[in-house]
């Protein structure tokens, strides 16, 4: 790959080696931190050396994000302590975290969306002249310095609107390295960007590594443990299971450390007996996103959406769920021609459509789980004799789906701000398999979720498809797409590049559609 | 091995792509301005038989009117922008005005209501006016970020209350008979003196919504407080300062009014408050926050000055002059509206 580049362009902290009188650049000792409820940290260690990528592995709700706040400033521990570069230190706030050589990328995007992307790299740190006045040209100079060495092709002053999430997310990758840190924290980075960005970061980290900087990697991707990581704990319900180097150990190692028990076959895809067609689309377009898109899903069939970031797979999703309605061309259902001008029309129609971005137009942040998961019910599947909506029923499913799905949460009335990532995105996937759809389109529906709720939530993808349900199911993990899909439909800037057979389709035939 | 340097090649082009200037939202409320004021003139033609632009004394008039409402649009805008908002303008006007005219009187006036404080120095009064609004919009941001009560409740409070203050001050006599030194400076400049005063206000705010820090902190807590917060920013006391210059603001707009008109009365700023909001909104200040210019608001109190001035001209019965107010708030905050699905559906 390009990772000459990128280091030549990274300067490697001058000739002078960091004088270095400790082992380790950050330690945590016996934190705890308890939510009401929840005993989130319990007695947890954590020891990260200089120039090295540290993985911090565990199932959803196993604390990684909780510990990482506590470290970035964000939460104060209940009890404990943190060296940083050997001394201890307390962080009451993220600013006093930034000024000792903190810096974090979050889990979840946190960027100011209606300002560019120059103004979110730097806000706090803006260049001001002798006036105090923030220089607007020497930011942008600033900006494209950073990108350049980054090798990020983006404009600083687009607003953050207007991109793409993974282009958002590499926004954050260059806000994060722009502090010129100690410590990097990185909070599953990879979760919205696809393979080939992954490489790009992967570029990074190793050139930052070099420099010295000791990283914090929290991922659910097992590859990308063997590929970046020197060291990695693992943390289970809050308490710390142990460190390991990750050349001693094997995959189902890890696995058996994380979740306490193995964890069946990755991909449990069976053979299904198709349909008829069930959804049809023809000549889809969007002036400037997507031309031309045709293809058909049967009954019982998994059709995988592969490509690059701003392919336009996503915006087909949007398109044919009414989100944003196509310019021109032509949905069919069950071979008759339908108008969905809006998502309440394509629930109607039996369709399920699970977004990419959770925070954005997943999640009702203010609502409980119970809420969220009820909030796209069409009632009239839990009417009861008396014509009344059944909602001893609603909550019973409810309940049952989230035990299947292994939501980790005290009670259904947790405010779903409170889940962790992957268990808010468990919550999101109950809320659509609540409603009994035909059709399910599901955007990067294992998101941010454990190795041991992925292989659950592809059996249960599985006997969808076992009950005639057509799923079109996009995602930047190509394993996934290729375990799981009896055809790929690979796109590229717009375009569909081709559809490939369960038999035909591999890592390299995908990847040269997607690239052409 | 290429594929990296595509990926590359592809986010820029379709990021790149959309690299077109966009036309600052201000211009095109510019041309509603334009298009409204050509309007009235065309219409005096026709029903009146006059011009209604080609008249000194009544474009003179729009812009005092103007002035006030303002002055305290750029705070109010400010406060919009971080994702709050501010209904105590008003009341807060009264209060400002009427403590700040107690200090204000001669002494040969022969209704003094502070006997012992009258020929005081013409910037001791305007100083307490400032202080009062200040102290209010302090007010307003503490109780936001420490008791963490909507803004939109806070600032009702205040509305409330502060007018409260008002009438209880002087048990709701008006006050008047100003010392020469402070009647004078509502005619200085030919009578533009508040005039001067918005303009100066509206350029130093403009420069700091866009050129300093705390400029670029009002907008990154409006546009993501949470953001905000992890990128260092101490949010409460943004908020606080935020709210208290909010405040200083309806003060020093509270003394334009009394220097012009020479009297205090507690009745005084009723619904200033709306006004404001208005004219952010016209101009194009977003109510979610994140979003909004200086720039925008001062062309949206235009609009707002020239339409009531172009209502009376015409000689349209004050009852539909609010109905058509009303109308063209919401059409502007629907116009606001669909520029941003726009946006969105371009992404
Ligand atoms: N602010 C909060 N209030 C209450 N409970 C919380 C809060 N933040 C986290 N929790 C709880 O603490 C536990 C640990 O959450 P955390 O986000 O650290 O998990 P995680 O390991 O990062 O999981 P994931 O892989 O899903 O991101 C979870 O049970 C979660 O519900
Ligand atoms: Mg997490």
């Amino acid at each position: 790959m390009n990772s000459a580049a990128v280091e030549e362009a990274v300067p490697v902290n001058g000739a002078i080696p960091r004088e270095q009188s400790f082992e380790y650049v950050l330690e945590v000792d016996h934190v705890r931190k308890e939510f009401p409820g929840v005993l989130a940290l319990d007695d947890v260690m954590l020891k990260v050396r200089p120039g090295s990528v540290h993985a911090l592995m565990g199932e959803n709700g196993a604390g990684k994000s909780t510990l990482m706040k506590v470290i970035a400033g964000i939460y104060q521990p209940d009890s404990g302590e943190i060296r940083l570069r050997g001394e201890t230190i307390t962080l009451e706030t993220p600013l006093k975290a930034q000024e000792s050589g903190i810096a974090m990328i979050h889990q979840e995007l946190l960027l100011m969306n209606q300002m560019t992307v120059a103004e979110n790299i730097w806000i706090r740190r803006e260049p001001t002249n002798s006036f105090g006045f923030i220089d607007h040209s020497e930011m942008h100079r600033m900006t494209e310095e950073l990108f350049e060495r980054l090798n990020i092709q983006l404009d600083p002053e687009a607003e953050i609107s207007t991109l793409s999430v993974a282009n958002r997310q590499m926004v954050e990758i260059a806000k994060a390295v722009s502090f010129n840190s100690d410590v990097l924290i990185m909070d599953e980075p990879t979760s919205a960007i696809t393979e080939t960005e992954v490489a790009h970061l992967f570029d990074i980290i190793r050139s930052l590594r070099k420099q010295g900087i000791g990283i914090v990697y929290i991922t659910h991707k097992m590859n990308e443990l063997f590929e970046i990581a020197d060291e990695f704990s693992v943390f289970r319900d809050g308490k710390y299971i142990g460190t390991h180097a990750s050349s001693d150990v094997t995959r189902d190692d890890i696995i058996q450390m994380m979740v306490g028990r193995s964890v069946d076959q990755m991909f449990p895809k069976e053979e299904v007996e198709l349909g008829d067609v069930l959804l049809s689309v023809k000549n889809l377009t969007l002036e400037g996103v997507f031309h031309d898109v045709s293809f058909d899903v049967r009954a019982g069939e998994i059709l995988g959406f592969a490509g690059l970031v701003g392919s336009g797979r996503s915006n087909v999703a949007e398109a044919i769920f009414g989100v944003t309605p196509a310019d021109s061309g032509t949905v069919w259902i069950n071979g008759e021609e339908v108008h969905i001008k809006n998502p309440n029309d394509a629930i109607m129609q039996g369709m399920a459509f699970l977004t990419e971005d959770r925070k954005e137009t997943g999640c009702f942040l203010s609502l409980d789980i119970q809420e969220n998961i009820q909030s796209a019910v069409l009632h009239e599947n839990f009417v009861n004799s008396g014509g009344f909506v059944d909602q001893a029923k609603l909550n019973e499913e409810s309940e049952e789906l989230c035990r299947k799905l292994r939501v980790k949460t005290p009670n259904m009335e947790e405010s779903i701000e409170n889940l962790s990532g992957g268990n808010q995105q468990k919550v999101l996937i109950g809320r659509w398999l609540l409603t009994h759809p035909r059709i399910l389109i599901l955007d990067e529906p294992t998101r941010g979720i454990d190795v041991g709720a992925k292989s659950e939530i592809h059996t249960l993808v599985t006997q969808l498809a076992h009950k005639g349900v057509a799923v079109i199911m996009i995602s930047s993990e190509l394993p996934e797409v290729l375990g799981m899909s009896d055809r790929v439909l690979v796109m590229h800037e717009g375009h569909v590049t081709g559809i490939l057979d369960r038999s035909e389709a591999d890592q390299v035939s995908v990847m040269n559609l997607a690239a052409q | 091995m290429t594929t990296l340097n595509d990926t590359i090649k592809t986010a820029k082009d379709s990021q790149g792509a959309k690299k077109t200037k966009r036309i600052p939202p201000e211009v095109s409320i510019l041309l509603v301005l334009v298009g409204i004021s050509i309007m009235f003139e065309i219409l005096g033609w026709m029903f009146i038989g006059q011009s209604f632009l080609m008249n000194m004394s009544r474009l003179q008039i729009i812009v005092l009117q103007v002035s006030v409402i303002g002055i305290i649009a750029i705070g109010v805008t400010m406060v919009i922008i971080t994702g709050g908002i501010d209904l105590s303008s008003g009341s807060v006007v009264a209060m400002s005005a009427m403590i700040a005219a107690t200090f204000a009187q001669s002494s040969n006036w022969p209704k003094v209501l502070s006997p012992a404080l009258t020929d005081l120095p013409f910037f001791v009064p305007i100083l307490v006016g400032l202080a009062v609004g200040a102290m209010a919009g302090f007010v307003n941001g503490w109780l936001i970020t420490k008791t963490k009560i909507p803004p939109f409740i806070a600032t009702l409070g205040m509305m409330v209350s502060a007018r409260g203050v008002a009438r209880w001050y002087t048990d709701g006599s008006p006050v008047s008979g100003f010392t020469k030194e402070f009647a004078m400076l509502g005619n200085a400049l030919d009578r533009w003196m508040p005039v001067v005063i918005f303009i100066v206000v509206a350029i130093i705010f403009h420069i700091v919504m866009r050129y300093t820090r705390f400029g670029k902190f009002t907008y990154a807590i409006g546009a993501n407080p949470q953001a905000a917060r992890v990128s260092g920013i101490n949010i409460d006391r943004h908020l606080i300062k935020v709210y208290t210059i909010a405040g200083l603001l309806v003060g020093l707009a509270a003394m334009v009014a009394i220097a012009r008109i020479k009297t205090a009365q507690a009745g005084m700023g009723l619904m200033y408050e709306l006004d404001a909001i208005a004219a952010a909104v016209i101009g194009g200040v977003s109510l979610s926050g994140g979003r909004g210019r200086i720039a925008g608001t001062v062309i949206g109190a235009l609009i707002l000055g020239v339409m009531l001035s172009g209502f009376t001209f015409l000689r349209i019965d004050a009852y539909y002059q609010d109905i058509i107010k009303g109308a063209i708030i919401v059409v502007a905050v629907v116009i606001d509206q669909q520029r941003q699905n726009k946006r969105k559906k371009t992404t």
